[in-house]
């Protein structure tokens, strides 16, 4: 069904697995989702407040916020970042970030001499417990297919351009690893605490779209 | 399966296109797509591969027509009918014929959450490679689910990483049997993948399982 095929819902020309059956639900998809969600109700399946539950824990528990504390204590205290990049899982959820699609974390760092990105280019993996869900761009067919073939041409569409001789290694997530990146502390930082540092490390620094910079300064490689 | 889902190394889709100030969900009903999809695979009736697996299985030019919740909205319609969750007439009248009771309080939720479902499974099988391996990547073309995308079929690199025995998703679409194996990260040069147009110190790692792959 098509996305504008609101008035013939009985339209099973198009061939998607749910033209299977003669369906009474909408294919606009707000509708749709509404009446597959009265049905399921009905039927007793779920229960409102319980999808409410799913929706604020990803609203108001996990974000980037949850990855940026476990970067700024790595680059304050060099034994947890060993212990990070040895076992990512048990270093992250020592902090209390754990679970669904955070199950099995690997922490990859960047250096002067090799920049990570992460991709899902079969799905749309992403390590939710530290970065909570994937913005659009991440989940988009344009990032999917081509972070993987053109990491460079992607970059600079960020607006970052790494040095030739960098090597740039791009993850992707086809199992259930979940990958983060420990970015590079920036210069002109010295001194400042852990949660100064945590306000510089944006979502994208550890999905590996940017670098993190100095409050005022310019993104530095 | 060779689906249009297997992006990797594709051209055509044009930009990324970031959105500043993205908000988490673009629509309510995608919040509640999104919900719905979590709180149904909690009946257990099918594995997150067997999800993944069916927003794969929509035909090619509906997966790339339709938004992202769109797809999550028609694999949960065709995973429930598939279970028995929802009956054929159910989805033909909009209307409940049975009723049963959900399997999870919305109390539980945080807690399932926080649990999470790990895939890494005591075994007392040993590895086949080891690190600094040189493997290739098996020329497998299964109609079935699988996470041994096209873009590395073939392919030869060097095992980066043991993590481990994980339950084997291209078999855990299609049922409750795990047939947890070893998996590994393997390193693959980008020239290797893509030709001399690619950069000679970059990289592209891929999860791979031991049946994805052979000796090089």
């Amino acid at each position: 069904m098509t996305r504008d095929d609101v008035s013939d819902s009985h339209d099973h020309s198009h061939g998607d697995p749910s033209d299977a059956a003669p369906s009474a639900l909408p294919s606009e998809p707000a509708l749709r989702t509404k009446a597959l969600e009265s049905l399921l109700i009905e039927k007793g399946l779920v229960e409102p407040a319980a999808l409410d539950a799913y929706i604020d824990y990803y609203q108001h528990r996990v974000g980037p916020q949850n990855g940026a504390k476990v970067v700024a204590r790595a680059w304050s205290d060099p034994v947890y970042k060993a212990q990070l990049l040895a076992n990512g899982t048990a270093a992250i959820a020592g902090m209390g970030f754990a679970g669904r699609q955070g199950e099995h974390m690997r922490v990859v760092e960047n250096t002067p001499a090799v920049h990570n990105l992460v991709v899902c280019t079969l799905c749309s993996c992403y390590p939710w417990p530290v970065l909570g869900l994937p913005p659009g761009w991440y989940k988009s067919s344009a990032y999917r297919s081509r972070a993987v073939i053109d990491p460079r041409g992607v970059l600079a569409e960020f607006g970052l351009t790494l040095p030739a001789e960098t090597s740039i290694r791009v993850w992707d997530s086809t199992s259930e690893m979940r990958y983060l990146v420990l970015p590079m502390r920036p210069s002109g930082t010295e001194g400042m605490s852990q949660s100064e540092l945590a306000r510089l490390v944006t979502r994208d620094t550890m999905i590996g779209t940017a670098v993190a910079a100095a409050p005022g300064g310019s993104a530095e490689r | 399966m060779n689906g249009v889902h297997d992006m990797g190394g594709m051209h055509g889709f044009g930009p990324i296109a970031p959105q500043a100030g993205e908000p988490l969900f673009h629509a309510a009903w995608e919040e509640r797509a999104f919900a719905l999809t979590l709180a149904m695979g909690a009946w257990r009736r099918w594995t997150l591969d067997g999800a993944r697996h069916a927003r794969e299985r929509i035909a090619p030019a509906d997966y790339l027509r339709m938004s992202y919740y769109e797809r999550w909205i028609e694999g949960l319609i065709l995973l429930l009918t598939e279970s028995g969750l929802v009956t054929a007439d159910e989805l033909a009248s909009g209307r409940a014929q049975t009723k049963t009771r959900p399997p999870l309080a919305a109390d539980a939720v945080v807690a399932l959450l926080q649990r999470g479902a790990p895939t890494e499974r005591a075994t007392a099988a040993s590895p086949h490679f080891r690190p600094g391996d040189a493997v290739r990547a098996r020329n497998l073309h299964p109609v079935g689910h699988t996470r041994l995308p096209r873009y590395v079929r073939g392919k030869t690199g060097v095992i980066d990483a043991h993590y481990g025995a994980h339950v084997f998703a291209d078999a855990h679409a299609h049922g409750p049997d795990e047939q947890p194996q070893p998996l590994y990260c393997v390193r693959f040069s980008a020239r290797t993948l893509w030709g001399d147009a690619a950069a000679a110190q970059d990289e592209v790692c891929v999860d791979l399982w031991e049946s994805h792959l052979e000796p090089a």
